[in-house]
């Protein structure tokens, strides 16, 4: 992974130069909105700083409901530093700032009357690596934010909990063993667990960074069935850098590069008919 | 160990002529004369002071110092590192200057403002508050303990939530929680068995802590020293051995006694830690405790 | 729609509680803050009484000259500065290389049943109280040579000393990078050479931050001087006789009536603490830059806390 990253990154830079020289990188192709879309969430002209540092560049970008968005690029291009933008994550980041505006059903994200935790409530995060509480059960774990949240009584819970673990694939597998500890689960479960937990505050938009790139094959493809499935529910961002699963789970790509918004279109289009040149060869693997 | 086991011997032949005239009662015992002729020692008064200021120098320190690796954790590193730099220099301060602290500055202070009014309101209702204060008292002395322990204790918590992965917070937040729901949820179990370890270190130091309590606690002697309120004095074991360790004839079994304190005091030490150990051990195999 | 009507009944079923749960965060975030306060007030008033009292004391003569007659307000505490120095150079002397020593062998060759047994009882040793150090002391050197001594009183110290240099030794050693070794196993060193030229070269850092800390942390021990140097108002005599030294000199104005006294305790105080702060200053900003101290990693690992 390190090597061929490295390699990667060095034939990007390479194809960078190259573009900035022809001036196309300097000018990235913003699609503007679509005003009459109706998206669920909208980021337009969101730009991070990362310690001084840009590492997101002027994006802007809209997620419809019940579709299932990808964000692809090399290592390093700024797609989970955007993606954290979606949830507010970069508030506990000392030093990152966020400039832009960000919308959740036209409200803004960042506006200063609102605490973060009402858009919380509202987007759910799956992380690269799966993070259940080590000392809860896998029940505990699914109902945590639903114990934030006020919900006490038993019934709903149980029947919450089920839900998610459902909607996740992941019910089969754990339903006679909830008391269990969450870290006696496999990887692959661990970080079905936390999308089930991510799921059962019964989220609107969830964002997942990365899901299965820690996993063996059979657990990627039954997170990719969960992701498939959760569509007709929701709206998904889901950063990869593994182009075939864009390709299999995704109705839109967009393609991040170096910190721009490269190109933003349907996802079948994105992989047959790139209009920029930085996607085409990324698309088809010949970069540089 | 060799120095160990000989410590031990030393200390047991040392305290031999007492623990041979009295037995059992040199433990159990509450009287404590030195007058010769009329000698009669017994440990029991002093345990229990020792085990009382210790256990509420715990009951006060603790909580304080958790809550100050909690402030320091939260903080930017702008804020947090110096005021962990100057809490971990405040471990350096000598004992014996914070019982200098105790005697001149605090304890008038503390007499006006937390003893008197405690006792006026509640003194007659609650035992506890009974006792007229006067600040050389098990509360004094166990706050000013509290107050050095606070160092210890709170960098090694804060050193043990620090240690909580990133991801687990990131865990809690993305469901939404608030900061002090995000130590609840993700800080406080992945760091209990730390926090567990770190009050230990606390107690330790509070069980053989000499000199601040010596100089506030009242030195009272024999059945006297078992606290009768929070306002009375009272005596540890070590402050005992402090005030009257040189001035005992080696020839009577006043110093004999004193040395059997030690031992005593030797003995408690290390049972509480061995038995803390064990706890913090068994807290760590995942499911077991809460 | 199925799915959706469900999980719209699932959100009714939520409470709308952010607020209160913002105010209980608000109220954390206050005792949290409160907690702090209550700590460093304290902490703040100790120093600054130590600082203005102290002062008040400080003159050539107090720094210099034996104690007066008892309640007189004159003279200094010469002799208590003159014996701290005395005893914690002894104790470094008895202390710092047999501490250095216990720490190699953990470090470098701990890793059998004894080193383990070793390391168990250099901790419980490090949780003595240190009263009981120095009636441990008090038997072996001051019943055997007769008389209270600097020797018995470093003896004592050194007891303390041993294993905090043993384990921030072996502590400090364990950082240095496998490579190191293996470089200089490839160069052809013996082990011996291998531990003496290069891991204790590269971790000498730490070993001296040990050292230092150690030396804060005994020089302003009293309990166990009690017993063994006795105290004195005399100059230094000789290692065999009783010596006087900071702390207990502090303890011992403390117990009397007197205002001038009392000035001499914050005086010795003030001369004590100058003499431990500054030296855990300079060996936090000078030697470990920034990094945990070596202090705290053993009591991080021994509070069980996970790597």
């Amino acid at each position: 992974m390190s090597a061929a990253g490295a390699a990667l990154e060095a034939a990007g830079a390479a194809a960078g130069a190259e573009a900035q020289a022809s001036g196309e990188v300097q000018e990235p192709p913003a699609p503007a909105l679509d005003a009459g879309a109706g998206y669920k969430m909208t980021a337009e002209g969101v730009s991070v700083l990362y310690s001084g540092k840009e590492a997101v560049r002027n994006v802007t970008m809209g997620f419809k409901e019940r579709s299932v968005t990808a964000l692809i690029g090399p290592s390093g291009c700024g797609k989970t530093t955007f993606l954290r933008c979606l949830n507010r994550m970069h508030d506990m980041t000392p030093g990152a700032v966020v400039t832009g505006r960000i919308t959740l059903d036209g409200v803004d994200l960042y506006s200063r009357d609102v605490d973060p935790i009402y858009h919380r409530r509202k987007v759910g995060m799956v992380f690269q690596k799966p993070n259940p509480f080590p000392t809860m059960s896998v029940y505990d774990n699914v109902v945590a934010g639903l114990r934030l949240n006020g919900v006490r009584d038993r019934r709903a819970l149980d029947e919450i909990a089920e839900d998610s673990l459902r909607m996740a694939f992941l019910w089969d597998e754990v339903s006679d063993s909830l008391s269990k500890p969450a870290v006696e689960l496999s990887g692959g479960q661990q970080q079905r667990l936390c999308i089930a937990r991510a799921l059962a505050i019964q989220p609107e938009v969830l964002l997942m960074d990365e899901p299965a790139s820690a996993l063996d094959p059979i657990a990627t493809q039954k997170i990719e069935e969960a992701i498939v499935d959760l569509k007709r529910e929701l709206a998904v961002i889901i950063v990869t850098h593994n182009m075939q699963q864009a390709v299999r789970i995704s109705d839109y790509t967009g393609f991040m590069y170096m910190g721009d918004l490269i190109e933003f279109r349907d996802t079948r289009k994105l992989f047959t008919d790139p209009r920029h040149r930085l996607t085409e060869q990324y698309v088809k693997g010949t970069f540089g | 160990m060799a120095v160990i086991a000989l410590m031990v011997y030393e200390l047991a032949m040392g305290s031999a002529p007492a623990l041979a005239e009295y037995g059992l009662d040199f433990v159990v015992g509450t009287d404590w004369n030195a007058v010769e002729g009329r000698e009669s020692f017994g440990v029991l008064p002093y345990l229990v002071g020792t085990l009382i200021t210790a256990a509420l120098a715990m009951a006060i320190g603790v909580p304080l110092s958790i809550g100050i690796a909690m402030f320091i954790t939260d903080s930017p590193a702008r804020i947090g590192r110096p005021l962990g730099f100057v809490v971990e220099l405040l471990a350096a301060v000598p004992s014996v200057i914070y019982g200098l602290w105790g005697l001149y500055v605090f304890r008038g202070l503390f007499v006006e403002w937390v003893e008197r009014p405690l006792h006026d309101a509640l003194g007659a209702d609650i035992w506890l508050f009974s006792a007229a204060p006067f600040g050389l008292d098990v509360l004094t002395a166990s706050t000013v303990l509290a107050i050095m322990i606070v160092p210890t204790v709170s960098s090694v918590s804060r050193e043990v939530m620090a240690a909580v992965p990133q991801q687990q917070r990131e865990a809690a937040f993305m469901l939404g929680a608030t900061r002090w729901e995000m130590f609840r949820l993700a800080i406080f179990p992945h760091s209990r068995t730390g926090l567990a370890g770190a009050a230990i270190l606390g107690l330790g130091r509070a069980v053989g802590e000499t000199m601040a309590v010596t100089m506030l606690i009242g030195n009272a002697k024999g059945a006297s020293a078992i606290p009768s309120s929070l306002f009375s004095p009272s005596q540890t074991m070590s402050s005992i051995i402090a005030n009257e360790f040189v001035e005992a004839s080696p020839a009577s079994l006043h110093l004999p006694a004193l040395i059997g304190v030690g031992l005593v005091l030797l003995a408690t030490a290390v049972s509480i830690n061995i038995v803390a150990h064990l706890l913090v051990r068994r807290m760590r195999v995942p499911g077991g405790g809460a | 729609m199925d799915t959706a009507r469900r999980r719209a009944r699932y959100r009714a079923l939520f409470r709308q509680n952010v607020p209160r749960r913002l105010a209980v965060d608000r109220v954390m975030r206050g005792v949290v803050l409160a907690c702090v306060i209550v700590a460093i007030v304290p902490l703040g008033s100790i120093l600054a009484e130590v600082i203005a009292n102290g002062a008040q004391a400080i003159s050539i003569e107090f720094l210099t000259a034996a104690p007066g007659a008892v309640g007189s307000g004159e003279g200094g505490v010469g002799p208590a500065i003159q014996g701290t120095l005395v005893i914690v150079g002894l104790t470094c002397l008895l202390g710092v290389p047999v501490g250095i020593m216990a720490g190699i062998y953990l470090a470098e060759y701990g890793r059998g049943r004894l080193a383990g047994a070793v390391r168990f009882f250099t901790d419980v040793f490090m949780e003595f109280p240190s009263i009981v150090m120095g009636i441990f002391a008090f038997f072996v050197v001051v019943l055997v040579l007769g008389h209270f001594s600097a020797w018995a009183g470093a003896f004592a110290l050194s007891l303390i000393m041993f294993p905090i240099i043993a384990r921030t030794t072996e502590e400090s050693m364990r950082l240095v990078q496998h490579t190191y070794r293996e470089a200089g196993m490839a160069l052809g060193l013996k082990k011996w050479a291998v531990t003496v030229r290069i891991v204790m070269a590269a971790a000498r850092g730490g070993l001296v931050t040990g050292i230092l800390l150690s030396v804060s942390r005994v020089a302003g021990e009293t309990a166990p001087l009690i017993m063994t140097i006795l105290g004195s108002s005399q100059f230094f005599g000789g290692f065999g006789g009783p010596v006087d030294a900071l702390p207990l000199r502090i303890w011992r104005l403390s117990l009397l009536p007197y205002d001038s006294a009392q000035l001499y305790g914050w005086g010795s105080a003030l001369v004590l603490i100058t003499m431990i702060l500054v030296v855990n200053v300079c060996v936090r900003y000078a030697l470990m830059g920034g990094r945990a101290s070596p202090l705290g990693m053993l009591a991080r690992r021994r509070a069980g806390a996970r790597p």
